[in-house]
């Protein structure tokens, strides 16, 4: 029996290349668990960064939560700012480079708790910039409590019996608020656990990049997201649940336009 | 020509942010600084220099702005009084860990909490030993003039660059607000884009070219060894600055038998304690701090053998104090005067101390 090596060169040259990897995305491994959504919403932003050929001019900003090392796997100039502050450190970079894209990549812990106050000005002034905003519901960097968009009766760490909103307020729908603010030029709902989420995500972000390219304001695009380590589920069962119950409270599509 | 006028502090160091090429400035009002910003927003700079200000939504906000445009290389600054510096430490911590340079003014009042809008000088721990979490120094600047006010607007964003780290000039309500007859420094050119990029183009988060890899900046390290490298680093660059940058003035300490250590307005009220001593052949001399830190603490120590006492006069229940000694280090006997609430001493009141608690007590 013989033995040939075969390099992925050769093998791609025998079929037909349908998918490759942005050069955006760093050959390092992520940090996130296998299941989780935020691997599928890195290579979307960076995709869209480079085919809009603006990757020498992107900073992107990261936040705190899983996503922190952001920085590690986007393979433009980054940011990483202090926990919900990510608005307020891209307003300070947008104003002194105005003609440079600027985006920031935060969940629902940063962006919808410890920084609403940011993320409510950022958006009030129309700052011309693109927000990234990744919801799943719960903080899953410090071990799954409970988020800002914690369901009502969702189980958490710190809602250990579910989440009761008589005592521990509503799950709250912040990209609905900032889309009443005209500074807010494009806010929309989507979602990356199925191929079709997937292709309307990036159309999306294209549009919010393109809305900054145009200088029309600020531009937020929320990506509904599981947390299967977090919600203590398998990846399937995660997705399910996503379906089920946060797409029910956070519909999908553009909310402003 | 130098251009003299008669200002007030904070418009003097708002002033000399659009003369020294500033790139921005991010505030949020707070008496008794609030001055810093309305000049600004009247000079409207983006006219004069293209200087970029923006008032913020927060402390938090402007700190964290401010940390955003250092990133990029910016000359960027912020101003706030003591109840607002407390919100800016994180952000200031956050820019001490990336080593981003930065120039913060506290104009201060007396505090805990709201406490009051007049004067104080009660934040000298909290500049000068950190403040915020974590292992780090800012270099402390303490004006005791409009003129200092303003020439330390230059010399706090050269410091910050030197050694990319936050700056702060430490003033107090009172130099913010007295009027007095300032040169204005020349303007300088601000730095284009291209310059900036190209002049920090080792650090500076501007957009990635192909011609280098990218620039991260982030205090944030999972590795303990190379985090505790990055600490070592950190504490190296503070023992250069340490070497290099200690500055003070020694107000007629060469006969003095009894020395003040004070700075900002305590200083300026000590120089005529000077003079109601001597008229009664007291002989008192002053060391002023200009650097609160590093502190002069060599300075200092290098009279504790002559002198019979120290007088730390603060406007503080007593804080400067302990460094004085530090530096004493027992060689000699060391007090603290204060007065808190706003309420300045009188230069009489400092002279009874000394004559009461200094002398007859020795």
């Amino acid at each position: 029996m013989t033995t040939t090596t075969i390099t992925p060169e050769e093998i791609i040259k025998k079929g037909k290349l349908v998918f490759k990897k942005t050069k955006l995305i760093n050959d390092v491994p992520l940090s996130y668990c296998p299941g989780c959504g935020h691997g599928v919403a890195h290579r979307l932003v960076m995709e869209v960064v480079e085919e809009m050929g603006i990757w020498k001019d992107t900073i992107g900003v990261a936040p705190v939560g899983c996503s922190v090392l952001a920085y590690d796997f986007m393979n433009i100039d980054m940011v990483q700012a202090a926990h919900g502050r990510a608005p307020a450190v891209a307003t300070g970079i947008k104003r002194v480079y105005p003609e440079k894209f600027v985006f920031t990549y935060q969940g629902d812990g940063d962006l919808a708790a410890i920084g609403t106050a940011e993320t409510i000005h950022a958006c009030n002034r129309g700052e011309n910039i693109v927000i990234i905003f990744v919801n799943n519901g719960i903080y899953g960097m410090t071990g799954g409590q409970m988020a800002p968009t914690t369901l009502a009766g969702m189980k958490s760490s710190t809602s250990p019996y579910g989440r009761v909103v008589e005592t521990m307020g509503y799950p709250l729908k912040i990209t609905e608020m900032v889309a009443t603010l005209p500074g807010v030029t494009y806010a929309t709902r989507q979602a990356v656990h199925e191929a079709k989420y997937i292709r309307k995500a990036k159309r999306a972000i294209r549009k919010a990049f393109e809305n900054q390219r145009e200088k029309k304001g600020t531009s937020i695009v929320e990506i509904v997201s599981n947390c299967n380590s977090g919600w203590k589920m398998t990846p399937v069962e995660s997705n399910n649940w996503l379906d089920e119950n946060m797409l029910a409270y956070f519909p999908l599509g553009d909310i402003k336009k | 020509m130098k251009e003299v006028k008669l200002m007030k502090g904070n418009e003097a160091m708002a002033e000399a942010a659009i003369r020294a090429g500033a790139d921005a400035y991010f505030g949020y009002p707070i008496t008794p600084q609030s001055e810093v910003i309305e000049y600004l927003m009247h000079e409207e700079p983006h006219k004069r220099t293209g200087m970029q200000v923006l008032q913020a939504e927060s402390e938090l906000a402007a700190i964290n702005m401010v940390y955003g445009a250092a990133a990029g290389g910016k000359r960027v600054m912020t101003s706030s009084s003591s109840p607002g510096i407390s919100l800016k430490l994180e952000g200031i911590s956050y820019m001490a860990g990336s080593e981003l340079p930065c120039l913060i003014a506290n104009v201060m009042r007396g505090g805990p909490g709201l406490g009051t809008i007049q004067p104080g000088q009660s934040d000298y721990f909290q500049a000068v030993k950190g403040g915020g979490h974590g292992d780090y120094r800012m270099i402390v600047l303490a004006p005791s003039t409009v003129q200092e006010m303003a020439d330390f607007v230059e010399l706090g964003f050269n410091l910050a660059f030197k050694y990319r780290n936050p700056v702060m000039i430490l003033s107090d309500g009172a130099i913010g607000q007295m009027m007095e007859k300032v040169t204005l420094p020349n303007q300088k050119e601000r730095l284009t884009d291209k310059e900036v990029i190209k002049r920090y183009d080792d650090w500076a988060t501007t957009g990635k070219p192909e011609t280098r890899s990218r620039n991260i900046i982030t205090s944030l390290d999972l590795n303990p060894e190379r985090h505790e490298r990055h600490n070592i680093h950190l504490q190296e660059k503070y023992q250069t600055i340490e070497d290099n940058e200690i500055r003070y003035e020694e107000i007629q300490c060469e006969d003095a038998d009894y020395i003040l250590v004070a700075f900002g307005s305590s200083s300026r009220i000590s120089q005529k304690v000077i003079q109601l001593g001597r008229d009664k052949g007291l002989k008192i001399g002053l060391i002023r701090p200009i650097t609160l830190w590093p502190f002069p603490y060599k300075a200092i120590a290098k009279h504790a053998d002559k002198v019979k006492g120290f007088l730390s006069l603060e406007m503080n229940a007593g804080q400067m104090v302990e460094d004085v000694k530090l530096a004493v280090n027992g060689k000699t006997k060391v007090i603290h005067y204060g007065r808190m609430g706003g309420i300045v001493a009188t230069p009489s009141e400092v002279l009874n101390v000394i004559e009461e608690k200094l002398i007859s007590n020795n």
